[in-house]
Formats: C-alpha cells, sequence, structure tokens
C-alpha cells in the first residue's frame, strides 16, 4: 500500500535513540559506548552472544537500568533525568515482551493481559482518575488474546501454560494497550522450531497490522530473516515474502558490550567480521 | 531508603485497598494459629516454671500476676513477633525474590507500577495492622494457658487468678504491649520486603534472601525490644 506524505513524515520521527550509552554494573561494564536511533515503524534486530549485553541495552532503553554515561531519548524525552514515578509515565506508551514472559504467577491470563489496562488509571490518579469501561477493557482483552491465539485461556493461571502460550500470552499483555513502541527480549529463547516461528509470525503480525516500531533482541539469524523477508497477510493469515521489508529492518550486533554492526541484512551478510559473520546463516 | 518511600506511599495515590485486604488476610487470619499456639504453651510454660518457683516463698497465687506482666510486656510482643517473622517476613522474601528474578518486578515497572507501591506499602500497612492484634490474642491466650496450668496443677480458683492477672497490669504495661508490635511490625515487613525486592542469583538465591530475611528480622526484634524496654525502664 502506498504511503501517504504525512505518513512518510512520521516514519522518520525518532521513538528511541541511544547517544553513547553507557551502563555499568560496579566494576562490569554491560555497554560501552552504544549509539543507534530507532526510527518510527522500524524494526530493529539485536544480536548478540550471550552476555553480550542485549537485554540491558533493552532494560535500558526504559530505565530499568540506569544509564553511567550517554543519554537515552525515549518519545523525544531524556529518561535517564526523570526521577522513576515519572518514567512509569513514559514506560506505559511502550510494550514489553521478557525473556520468560514475566506473567504475574498469581492472576489468571485474563488479569494479566488486563494489568496495563487497568494500572493506567492507578498511575493516573486512581479515584480521580475517569472511570474504566469495562465492557470495552473486557473487549480489548479478548481481542489481545484473539491475537495471539489464545482467545480460549481467559481463567487459566500461568504455570498451567505451555512455555510457548505463556510468550503469546506476555505478548498479549505487551500489545493489548496498543503502544506505539514494542520492546522484544529473547522472544523464542527456549522454544521449539514451530513455536518459535508461530511467535515471530506474531511479531511481524503486530509490526504490520498495528504499524508499531519495534527493538526485537535475540541471539537466532533466523528470526531476523523472518522479520527482514516477509509480511502478515491478513487475507490468508500466513506470512508471505516481502521485498519492502528489508528496508525497514536495521540489525544490530552486540559484542562484549560494544555495537560492532549496524544496517540492513545485505550488509551484514556481506560483514567480514568475524564475530559479525557467525551470527549470520541462511536456513 | 525502602522506609521512607513505603511509608510516603500511604499518603500518595494510588492505594491498593484490595491488596491491603490480601495481606492482612494472609499474615493476620493466615497467622491466627501459630500465634494462638505460642501464646498458650508460652503461658503454660511460664505458669509451671513461675508457679514452682513461687510455691517456694508461698506466694503460688501470684502466678497469674507473673504471667501476664511477662507475656504482655515482652514474652507476647516478641514470640508472636519472631513467628511471624518465620512465617511472614521469610514468605515475603521468597514471593518478592521470585517476582524479581522472573523478572515480574521489572514486568510491573515497565507497566508503569511502582513495586514499592504496590507490593511494599500493603505488606507494611497490614503486618503494622495485623501484629499488634495477634500479639493481644496471644497474650490473651497465654493469659488462659497460664490459668489452666494454675487451676489443674496449683489448684488455683479462676476469680483468684484472674482478678491477680487484671490488677497486675498497668497502662504503660499495656502500651508497650502494643507498641511493641507495632514497631516490630516493621521490621518484619521491611526487611522481608527488602530481601525479597534485592534478590539476585536464580533460585538459590530467593533461598538465601528467605533465610536471611527470617534471620535479619528477628535480630531487629530483639535489638528494639531492648531499645523499648530500656526506654519504658527509664521513664517508671
Amino acid at each position: 500500500m502506498p504511503a501517504t506524505q504525512s505518513e512518510n513524515r512520521t516514519e522518520t520521527q525518532s521513538m528511541l535513540r541511544f547517544e553513547s550509552v553507557s551502563v555499568r554494573f560496579d566494576e562490569f561494564e554491560a555497554l560501552k559506548d552504544v549509539s543507534f536511533d530507532l526510527k518510527q515503524g522500524e524494526t530493529r534486530i539485536v544480536m548478540g552472544a550471550a552476555g553480550s549485553g542485549k537485554t540491558v541495552l533493552l532494560k535500558t532503553a526504559i530505565g530499568l537500568d540506569c544509564v553511567s554515561a550517554g543519554k537515552v531519548v525515549l518519545f523525544d524525552q531524556e529518561i535517564q533525568s526523570l526521577r522513576e514515578r515519572d518514567l512509569f509515565d513514559v514506560r506505559q506508551r511502550v510494550g514489553v515482551l521478557f525473556q520468560e514472559g514475566a506473567l504475574f504467577d498469581s492472576m489468571n491470563v485474563e488479569r494479566n493481559v488486563a494489568y496495563p489496562l487497568l494500572t493506567r488509571r492507578d498511575a493516573k490518579g486512581g479515584a480521580k482518575a475517569p472511570k474504566i469501561d469495562m465492557a470495552d477493557t473486557h473487549k480489548r482483552i479478548q481481542e489481545a488474546l484473539d491475537f495471539v491465539e489464545l482467545g480460549n485461556t481467559l481463567k487459566l493461571m500461568p504455570p498451567e501454560l505451555s512455555g510457548g502460550m505463556r510468550r503469546r500470552a506476555a505478548i498479549a499483555r505487551a500489545v493489548v494497550a496498543k503502544p506505539p513502541l514494542l520492546l522484544y527480549d529473547s522472544p523464542t529463547a527456549g522454544l521449539d522450531p514451530i513455536t518459535a516461528h508461530t511467535i515471530m509470525a506474531l511479531i511481524i503480525k503486530e509490526r504490520d497490522v498495528d504499524n508499531t516500531t519495534a527493538l526485537v533482541v535475540t541471539y537466532r539469524y533466523q528470526d531476523g530473516n523472518l522479520v527482514a523477508n516477509f509480511r502478515y497477510n491478513p487475507e490468508d493469515g500466513q506470512l508471505v515474502a516481502d521485498e519492502n521489508a528489508a528496508a525497514k529492518t536495521i540489525f544490530m550486533v552486540l559484542k562484549e558490550g560494544q555495537l560492532v554492526f549496524e544496517g540492513v541484512q545485505e550488509k551484514l551478510e556481506s560483514s567480514s567480521d568475524e564475530y559479525v559473520k557467525k551470527f549470520v546463516k541462511r536456513d | 531508603m525502602l522506609a521512607g518511600q513505603a511509608i510516603g506511599n500511604i499518603w500518595r495515590r494510588p492505594h491498593y485497598a484490595d491488596d491491603i485486604l490480601i495481606q492482612m488476610d494472609t499474615i493476620g487470619v493466615g497467622s491466627l494459629p501459630i500465634a494462638v499456639l505460642t501464646g498458650f504453651f508460652s503461658g503454660i510454660v511460664m505458669a509451671l516454671q513461675m508457679g514452682r518457683a513461687l510455691g517456694q516463698y508461698g506466694q503460688t497465687e501470684r502466678t497469674g500476676e507473673v504471667v501476664s506482666i511477662i507475656l504482655v510486656r515482652e514474652l507476647g510482643p516478641v514470640l508472636t513477633a519472631l513467628m511471624i517473622a518465620g512465617r511472614n517476613s521469610s514468605g515475603m522474601a521468597s514471593e518478592l525474590g521470585s517476582m524479581r528474578v522472573t523478572e515480574q518486578i521489572d514486568a510491573m515497572r515497565a507497566l508503569g507500577i511502582d513495586p514499592i507501591q504496590k507490593l511494599v506499602t500493603p505488606r507494611m500497612i497490614a503486618t503494622a495492622l495485623m501484629l499488634p492484634c495477634l500479639t493481644v490474642i496471644a497474650d490473651f491466650v497465654g493469659m488462659f494457658g497460664g490459668y489452666v496450668v494454675g487451676a489443674l496443677v496449683y489448684h488455683l480458683r479462676a476469680h483468684q487468678y484472674w482478678t491477680s492477672t487484671w490488677q497486675a497490669l498497668e497502662w504503660s504495661d499495656v502500651v508497650q504491649g502494643l507498641l511493641k508490635p507495632f514497631i516490630f511490625s516493621f521490621a518484619v515487613s521491611l526487611v522481608g520486603c527488602y530481601k525479597g525486592l534485592n534478590t539476585t542469583g536464580g533460585t538459590q538465591g530467593v533461598g538465601k534472601a528467605t533465610t536471611e530475611a527470617m534471620v535479619t528480622a528477628s535480630i531487629w526484634i530483639f535489638i528494639l525490644t531492648a531499645l523499648i524496654t530500656k526506654i519504658f525502664v527509664s521513664s517508671t
């Protein structure tokens, strides 16, 4: 579908920008002088070996980990200068999928998915905030769970779900409030290839249906390959090859906290760097 | 810092009333059997020991007096708080610790919710409300345990026992007996939550945090009771 002029203009807006960001935990420097700019409509695939700083980068993006040097600009706000309380408002515009899903064990799937919608009111002043339309909330919860094909699991508790189902329920929680930016931390880690493909298909579906911007942390090249070469086809619900997806998919490779590669898939595959080459392989 | 934030949140919106009620049920109602048992058996043991000791001076009828003073001033608050520390401080550490290592705390922050306001403040309020109540119950049950021993072993009459028990207590004893559990409650809840929120090292770390919470809270209870007793002894 051809983009309008206004769409083209908004697609160049910066959603998340790292400017020479370093993150230090005591003596260990987890991120070293990392800079990048995630534009609206873009998907960035962050790859790297275990302990290379991928998860730290993702958590730093929303202020869960503190920067020791540099600037993180999220939705045009420098978040390192915000107090934790002020960060809550900014974070509510970001959907996050944590590595193991991080569903709340004490709540069933319905309440987990409802959480971002219900707590939005709490954060905006409790009883003084506008009343929640419960019918609309239930509708959105059902839509989010239908989106991840878990529409009949509302009353199940997280321990009753399989690993893949937990990950899908967590995606539903991440997208239910329709945030413009989504962060996925190793969405396919520890999953079998079929379930991993299902999860990636959902991420692509979310990107194409809601036109969201995303940062996907993964160590699997196949995940990035899918994002860069396929789009969601709403007619049959399947993924179809799309040569335009590659231009909006930027790969980043981290090595020991440093960003050693940034570019599109073609550039990644032609890289002569030995470390980068280890992550590139065709299915 | 955690204590300051948790206390500051009492006046700050949003208030999680349902979480406070759930915690009151867990800490208060859930701990009732152990508090009752602790009070009852400490009352029995104290009456047995004191009855024998006082018998040597022909003062067995004063057993209730000694039991009530020791229970209300010291043993009731301390033993109940230790039991609650063992049950709830460690429980809070393990629950919050598990949430920490499974990234549920991070998820909460990412969803725009303050974990201290959502998790710590309700536990602190619930413990501060329930521990004094449990202590009062434990004190009464302990006195009843003392009466059982007094009646069966030392053949004291009910009127004799309860009159001496009641008359022995002064207002300062009651104030001390209620102030101590109230202050202990902050040690119990905040130590448990602090250890839980700072858990590292996966499931092994959760176990470590649980043990540390119980030990640290218990040490705080002993330190605090010594300080409070010193203040009351000096002022009377």
